[in-house]
């Protein structure tokens, strides 16, 4: 008796909660390390990408507005639906980035855990960076961090899972909605990632994931108006000055860390507050 | 309720009765304590120099309501304050007279004697100043007493009690009463703001009392502190500007209580120049009441034409 | 009528010497750029001649910053650099009416501002960063935050001194080393800061302060010596810094240009509204990137306020900055009042009612009476372009949503103003303001406390409270 036949996956866009195939109806193959084939991934085209930006951007108020307890809890349940995918998200990094099947394992066990990590800062974020301001007159002033908008993430191009997480946390987990061009050659723990979002109560369009090749789509993201800010992490060094000076078209703000950033530790605040702005708010106070 | 000069529609709609009283003053813009007081700060640094301060001078001087108002009053000190009023410097004839002596109604007569063809009034504060708590009979025989005696200007107190119990058709009635048995006496409304504590209360109180047919809006008795302050004081000006641009009609303030110097009379001219504008410049539009302010007005004429600092001892005590 | 008699400040208090030269490690010395003469803007005369750095003039202070930070300013204690900074703001204090003056003449401020708003809150922002000095460990980012390095900081005119102590004393603060190039037309005050500096006896080269124009500021942010760059200025400059700074490891911090809109409702305490909006456009002739120049009021009140805000502009005295009564002074350039003039003529010619103050303007110097423009719409130039001068476009809305819809609407998001006696409406429209600071029920404060810095097209960073150091430190 011979094994059943194994139901083979579609990998696709994410955007808007929804899954499209890329509207430019192009894909390409992903292999594993060694070179043997894996799947055809979608490869995301410019208009993929402003069409990721437009949902983001719908997305923007509503999950911005969302009570930090309710962030919370969303990033919170990502991890458990990561969770009961383990053994699947496993397999995909070992594939993906050769390792054995468990380090592999640690990896997604590092990569769940950072959800759970940020999941705990959406309720904390304005007390540890905000403030009351002792001003110099009658009046209450006060400085909330508040999220800046649409983040345009490259994602790291070797960790394919935990430098997705890593990354794309940081960004959802004080309000602003991303848009992410995966690792170029090793996208699949990003779609199947994807399923896990689309599941998990993250509403439609806060997270958007874009499979492709990055020198052809950041460019767009970089100069495209309504981004406010761009994570340069995954991008290659040969267009990361390019990608910088369309950025400063619209003063986006750019976070230019390094693909040699090193995801098995413990962040710390940095990537939190990358995507924050500061709204002091002032208001007399008399009778 | 009625109004006593014909007002405008939506002025008359809100003294229809206690109700629209009610929603018309609580319908005025608020006051912000912080903002106002910071405008009077910044126009308080007006720097007022030489022939500027000199027709300062002479118009606080002329602005003056020359009060005493002590339970030890005797006719020898009233007669003593109208001698100051006709001539404040002896030496200087140039100097105006005041607006007013200001004086307890049994002290009317004595200082009406005084002030016979002299174009000085005689102001007399009634309602049973300066607490107010009695019966609005003894309030208008009050009036008509001082009117009788001689006074051609009332200075009135509210009944703070029932304004800030709300009881805003009671205070309006009043008003509109007294002001009935001032016959052709002017008069002027005490609001005593030291006791109505918040601005949104002085401005709804001036409100109150303009429509209730009051000449003056007058920040104090000068028997409670604060009294006149500079920001209350703006948002009085602020009233009866708004009053003129929806009737018309030009109604007058008057601070008492507190202002002492020059300099700080020079700041509430400015105030007056430039919140409610400069028509309101004119003793029939804008008093300051007041009994030591006089002196130091005169000091510092002195100072300003002799070109040297005058003493106390220069100016008379009276 | 009571005119009120010239009450002018003694020019005499400022100093005010023939020549002026920049600061390099701890020196006044002669730089070799083409000498520059500054202009009183009220007057058009020449105040004095002051030399401007060169490229090489750069290298020298962008070098001998680096020396100080070094040998001396990174390795001192936090507490004796605070100590250095407190000292500073007491000079200030101490110097405050020649620094008004000063500024005055310089840059046609009327005195009133240079004396009671832009000396001591440049005294107040030292004094308030010289505390932070030893207490950056608990700044909340993490133990022991290293400075970066030598800042390249570039400042505008509107603003002169006050913008050169909120750039130094965080810089000093955290201890990074300063190489400062103050504007064109406003170098005066940043070199009697410098002279203050030298009087502290702080270590040569920790502050340089190079006057020059535009491309003295491009060779300085370009310096790659140069660890951090600070630019307060135009959104066009900041982009081209921006784009300059792209591929290198320098930190940035932006804080540029803004169309704030004041937003009045119906319920609001009108006559504070009314001063608050006179203070929001007419403040500094409106020579703030923060400038409340979008007067969003809401429909049913709006033909009122117009009435009651002509009367208080109609007050504004406009004139001599050094006199004490004066309200508006002088346009800080011939340049900038030809630009508020080309946008405001765009005004009418776009269909804007026009309203101007029949003030009378002097005869001599950069003046333009304040003007207000009603029936504006969101398409036109006047609502959408920063004029940076004393001129108010007037829109109307008539719901919240609208009033946030049209706040937002623009590319820049530094400030906006909220006019409302309502509590919760005024959370709620702060809440939706796209901007870095919102003032309610009040506009233009400023406090070292308090952070400030833009959304968007008006900049990066912030300056000022313990979220202002971020922009100094290593993190």
């Amino acid at each position: 008796m011979s094994d059943r036949v194994t139901v083979a996956k579609t990998y696709k866009l994410y955007i808007g909660g929804k899954f499209p195939r890329s509207e430019s109806g192009r894909s390409y193959p992903v292999t594993d390390s060694k070179g043997a084939f894996l799947a055809n991934a979608a490869q995301g085209s410019r208009k993929d990408a402003r069409d990721a930006v437009a949902a983001a951007r719908k997305a923007f108020p509503g999950w911005s507005g969302a009570t930090a307890y309710n962030r919370g809890q969303v990033l919170y349940r990502v991890a458990e639906v990561l969770e009961g995918r383990r053994e699947q998200f496993a397999t995909e990094v070992a594939a993906s980035e050769g390792v054995a099947l468990k380090k592999a394992q640690s990896l997604v066990d590092t990569a769940i855990d950072r959800w759970v990590w940020y999941a705990g800062w959406t309720d904390k974020i304005a007390a540890v960076l905000g403030s009351s301001n002792p001003v110099a007159g009658p009046y209450f002033s006060f400085s909330t961090p508040e999220p800046t908008g649409v983040v345009a993430v490259l994602a790291p191009q070797q960790s394919s899972l935990l430098g997705l997480v890593s990354v794309i946390a940081p960004v959802i987990a004080s309000g602003n909605t991303a848009v992410v061009i995966t690792s170029q050659d090793r996208p699949l723990p990003a779609i199947t990632l994807s399923e896990v979002l689309a599941t998990s109560d993250v509403p439609g369009g806060v997270v958007n994931i874009i499979t492709g090749r990055t020198a052809e789509i950041a460019p767009w993201l970089a100069s495209h108006a309504d981004v406010n800010a761009l994570d340069l992490t995954g991008a290659p060094e040969s267009i990361r000055a390019d990608l910088q000076r369309s950025a400063a078209g619209t003063v986006k703000r750019v976070l230019r860390n390094k693909a040699s950033e090193d995801f098995s530790v413990t962040p710390d605040l940095s990537r939190i507050r990358a995507y924050l702005e500061t709204k002091t708010v002032w208001h007399p106070m008399g009778v | 309720m009625a109004a006593p000069t014909t007002l405008p529609s939506a002025l008359a709609d809100a003294v229809r009765d206690e109700s629209s009283l009610r929603r018309f003053l609580h319908g005025l813009p608020g006051v912000d304590q912080v903002g106002v007081e910071q405008r009077a700060a910044g126009l308080g640094t007006r720097s007022i120099k030489k022939a500027a301060k000199l027709h300062a001078i002479d118009l606080a001087i002329s602005m003056v309501d020359l009060t005493t108002l002590e339970g030890a009053d005797t006719p020898g000190k009233v007669r003593g304050l109208a001698a100051k009023a006709r001539r404040p410097d002896p030496e200087r004839p140039d100097v105006p007279k005041v607006a007013a002596v200001c004086v307890y109604p049994d002290m009317v007569k004595t200082a009406a004697d005084e002030l016979v063809g002299t174009g000085i009034n005689v102001a007399s504060v009634a309602t049973a100043f300066p607490s107010g708590r009695s019966t609005l009979d003894i309030k208008l025989a009050d009036t008509r007493f001082a009117v009788e005696q001689g006074a051609s200007e009332v200075d009135m107190v509210i009944d703070r009690g029932a304004f800030l119990s709300g009881r805003y058709g009671q205070v309006f009635e009043e008003i509109a009463q007294v002001k009935q048995a001032c016959g052709d006496a002017h008069l002027k409304v005490i609001l005593e703001t030291g006791e109505l504590v918040t601005y949104d209360n002085v401005r709804r109180a001036s409100w109150l009392a303009l429509l209730a047919g009051g000449d003056f809006i007058k920040t104090s008795t000068g028997k409670v502190q604060p009294a006149a302050t500079l920001p209350v004081t703006h948002v009085m000006l602020q009233a009866v500007r708004d009053w003129k641009s929806q009737t018309g009609e030009l109604r007058g303030v008057k601070p008492a209580g507190g202002i002492r110097t020059t300099k700080d009379a020079i700041k509430f001219l400015v105030a007056v120049n430039e919140v409610a504008g400069p028509e309101w410049l004119d003793p029939h539009l804008f008093r300051f009441g007041a009994s030591t302010l006089l002196n130091d007005l005169l000091m510092q004429r002195r100072t300003q034409l002799d070109g040297h600092y005058s003493g106390p001892d220069y100016v008379t005590v009276d | 009528m009571w005119e009120y008699a010239p009450a002018p400040e003694s020019r005499d208090i400022a100093n005010l010497r023939p020549n002026y030269r920049m600061f390099v490690d701890g020196q006044f010395v002669e730089g070799s750029g083409e000498p520059l003469k500054t202009v009183n803007p009220a007057t058009e005369e020449v105040l004095a001649e002051v030399s401007t750095a060169s490229q090489s003039d750069v290298d020298t202070a962008v070098k001998a910053a680096r020396r100080a930070y070094d040998r001396v300013w990174s390795k001192m204690p936090g507490s004796e650099r605070a100590k250095y900074i407190y000292r500073i703001a007491r000079q200030i204090q101490e110097r405050g009416r020649e620094l008004a003056v000063l500024e005055t003449l310089d840059n046609g401020k009327p005195i009133k501002e240079s004396r009671d708003v832009d000396v001591p809150t440049a005294a107040s922002h030292f004094f308030y960063h010289a505390g932070w000095a030893d207490k950056l460990d608990h700044a909340g980012y993490g133990p022991d935050p290293k400075p970066l390095g030598v800042a390249g900081q570039v400042i505008p005119w509107n603003f002169p001194l006050l913008m050169a102590a909120w750039k130094i004393a965080p810089a000093l603060a955290c201890g990074n080393t300063v190489v400062l190039k103050p504007a064109e037309t406003t170098p005066l005050t940043a070199l009697v800061l410098a002279d203050i500096i030298a009087q502290c006896d702080l270590p040569p080269g920790v502050v340089n302060i190079i006057p020059g124009a535009g491309d003295v500021g491009a060779a300085l942010v370009g310096h790659e010596d140069v660890n951090k760059v600070a630019f307060t200025g135009s959104t066009d400059v900041g982009k081209i810094i921006q784009g300059q700074l792209a591929g290198t490891d320098k930190k940035l911090t932006l804080e540029l240009g803004g169309k704030a809109a004041n937003i009045v409702f119906d319920d609001a305490p009108l006559d504070q509204a009314v001063e608050g909006i006179v203070n929001g456009i007419f403040f500094n002739q409106g020579h703030v990137c923060c400038a409340g120049s979008r007067l969003l009021v809401q429909e049913s009140i709006a033909d009122e306020l117009l009435e009651k805000l002509h009367a208080r502009v109609s007050t504004l005295r406009v004139g001599d900055p050094l006199d004490k009564n004066t309200d508006v002074g002088a346009i800080n350039s011939r340049e900038q009042l030809a630009k508020i003039k080309e946008l405001t003529e765009s005004g009418e010619a776009e269909g804007a009612q026009r309203w101007t103050s029949s003030c009378p303007l002097p005869d001599k110097g950069f003046f333009f009476a304040p003007t207000v423009f009603s029936n504006v719409s969101q398409a036109m130039r006047i609502a959408r372009e920063e004029i940076f001068g004393p001129v108010l476009s007037v829109l109307t809305f008539r719901t919240p949503e609208e009033a946030v819809a049209k706040a937002n609407n623009t590319p820049y998001g530094l400030s906006a103003g909220i006019w409302t006696e309502k509590g919760s409406r005024i959370l709620w429209m702060a809440q939706r303001m796209r901007a870095g600071v919102v003032w309610s029920n009040t506009f233009n404060r400023f406090d070292p406390t308090a952070p400030f810095g833009g959304y968007q097209e008006s900049g990066f960073g912030r300056e000022g409270g313990r979220t202002g150091l971020e922009a100094y430190l290593d993190v």
